[in-house]
């Protein structure tokens, strides 16, 4: 018999405890991966639609969030004369609404707009972007929780626009938004001559310290960050990603209580055992890295099964049509390590009070015990 | 393995009492026991035998006096792990395994605590195992032996590690008569056959007379009978 399998055999004992535990943890490690899953992915696919062929994003200078951010078109065609710059494509922001779907991302771009370009044109074609008045574009998510097929007629907000094409593009976000043209949707969100952002593709990348000198000493109002840069210092997706680790780590607090109360019950009922193990020449450290072992054997199975409902929630949620194709969860590699090490520090914490208590049962007054 | 007249366990004056000094137990136990000896601590229940015991094993503190159990100090925590581990066993009333586990995996439990090889565990149990009678029980679990093997599990236990010192608190006390012979002899048996030094607490005249030497323990201290 090796160590562990003593852990295992108290684990075992109490089947109904340490499922309690596992749950617990489980719950939790299920919790974060969702979140983090989905959040993740939502900052992903939102840094994508703006990197989307560029290497810089203008935007207004201290700007709460890129909705309100405003660049007026003759700074945009001052930018896109610079020598450096390839290509300066304006991006407008908003949100629509139709009946039932309150929330409805909008992209007013320009005709010749990479996206566009690149998308799989479903109904319709890039050459129709922009060419008559009172037209909107869907992605093909939108398209199909709007029920709407090319030619018909979609309430969008207090007007009604008719389909003249339907996208296909690999970002939830866009596939699950519309588009517009970009005068279009000027007029629509009142911001005429303005754009939210404006991605900057550079002939020459290495000389991109000089482009950023030179936009904001040119237009004092505006900034222009490296994508890496935006992603990093972007407001919204810091509170996003914030938000989700502190939601995830308190229910990660409630799976430690679990285990503390799983670990607390274990020793409580096995005094006179814990006792015996002293008697049979158990130091303190053994008794304490049995219950630790324990913690963590717990902490390890609930891992299994918060990834497993993880998995599943977060495969099953792009599914569903009230998320409009906006989930598109990314799990990377740091977000597991975290989630395995928060669970393993979670259980190892919840374990510290049972252990030292356990590992300071005095063998005589234990023997007596009933 | 001790030298023959080596003096295993030595308490001078054990001074031990409980609820804050309110319930004296032992007022001045003094004993010695040398190797190879079976010394019987007789007395009424309650006289103090299990404490001295409990004192000598190093599972409780006495308040004053000297210990040295194979030349360790019992007071000391160090020398406490060690006693325990390596040089001392404890058979008790009740034998006091572990209920989920199997008579094989119970008797492995001291050789985990010292990091024993599991090849020389598995030869050590299995002959004590033959020793005690329980060879064809290895695997069952203890829930399902009867009082008698499990308290034969529970000599083997206390022998793994080869101690030279094996302390038994009554034994026999929840055994009837004739299982409670059995046990008795068979724990003579062993400590000739090991030349262990046994210290036997018991409160049957029968079993006290047939040890090497018998001490009476009365009114917290230990006189010869």
């Amino acid at each position: 018999m090796q160590f562990l399998s003593l852990i295992l055999v108290n684990l075992r004992r109490h089947r109904l405890r340490a499922l309690i535990g596992v749950a617990g943890i489980g719950f939790g490690v299920a919790a974060m991966l969702t979140i983090l899953g989905i959040v993740n992915g939502a900052i992903g696919m939102f840094e994508r639609i703006l990197a989307t062929d560029s290497h810089y994003l203008v935007l207004e200078k201290n700007v709460s969030d890129l909705f309100f951010s405003a660049v007026r078109d003759q700074d945009s065609a001052a930018i896109r004369a610079l020598p450096n710059v390839a290509t300066a494509q304006p991006l407008l922001f908003g949100i629509v609404s139709s009946p039932g779907f309150p929330v409805i991302t909008c992209f007013g771009v320009a005709a010749d707009d990479s996206r566009l370009e690149r998308a799989e044109w479903i109904a319709g074609g890039r050459a129709e972007f922009g060419r008559h008045p009172g037209e909107i574009f869907l992605g093909s998510r939108a398209a199909e929780f709007l029920h709407a097929h090319l030619g018909d007629d979609v309430p969008i907000g207090a007007t009604t626009l008719r389909v003249a094409g339907i996208l296909k593009t690999e970002n939830g976000f866009e596939d699950g938004g519309v588009f517009l043209p970009l005068a279009a949707a000027q007029d629509f969100f009142h911001r005429a001559g303005v754009c939210s952002v404006l991605a900057v593709k550079l002939r020459d990348r290495s000389a991109g310290d000089a482009f950023k000198r030179a936009v904001e000493a040119a237009h004092p109002g505006l900034i222009a960050l490296e994508n890496r840069e935006f992603n990093q210092s972007y407001h919204s997706f810091r509170v996003m990603k914030m938000t989700a680790w502190a939601v995830g780590l308190c229910a990660f607090f409630l799976g430690g209580l679990g285990v503390a109360n799983t670990m607390l019950l274990s020793v409580f009922s096995r005094i006179r055992e814990i006792a015996v193990l002293r008697v049979c020449g158990f130091s303190e450290l053994q008794v304490a890295a049995l219950i630790f072992g324990e913690a963590v054997s717990v902490a390890l199975a609930g891992l299994a099964l918060g990834f497993a409902l993880g998995a599943a929630v977060l495969a099953t949620l792009p599914h569903i049509p009230l998320f409009q194709g906006y989930v598109q969860a990314n799990v990377g590699l740091a977000v597991v390590a975290g989630i395995i090490v928060t669970a393993i520090v979670t259980a190892v914490c919840g374990a510290i009070y049972p252990a030292r208590f356990a590992s300071r049962i005095q063998p005589a007054e234990a023997l007596r015990y009933e | 393995m001790s030298e023959p007249g080596e003096i295993i366990v030595a308490v001078r004056d054990a001074w031990k009492a409980y609820d804050g000094g309110r319930v004296p137990v032992l007022q001045g136990a003094s004993l010695e026991v040398r190797a190879g000896e079976i010394v019987a601590l007789w007395g009424a229940s309650g006289s103090g035998k299990s404490t001295l015991l409990h004192l000598i094993g190093g599972l409780d503190i006495s308040e004053r006096g000297e210990l040295r159990v194979c030349g360790f100090d019992p007071r000391l925590e160090s020398d406490r792990l060690e006693l325990r581990r390596r040089h001392l066993g404890f058979v008790f009333q009740l034998h006091n395994l572990i209920a989920d586990l199997t008579v094989a995996e119970n008797l492995r439990v001291p050789a985990l605590a010292v990091g024993q090889p599991a090849a020389k565990t598995t030869a050590r149990l299995q002959l004590l195992a033959e020793q005690v009678g329980i060879a064809h029980r290895l695997d069952h679990r203890i829930q399902d032996l009867s009082g008698g093997e499990r308290q034969r599990v529970a000599i083997c236990r206390a022998l793994m590690n080869a101690p030279r010192l094996l302390l038994a608190d009554e034994p026999t006390g929840s055994l009837d008569e004739v299982t409670g012979e059995l046990i008795f002899s068979l724990l003579k048996e062993l400590a000739v056959s090991y030349g262990l030094a046994v210290v036997l607490a018991t409160h049957e005249r029968r079993f006290a007379e047939a040890c090497h030497r018998r001490l009476r323990v009365r009114d917290g201290k230990v006189f010869d009978s």
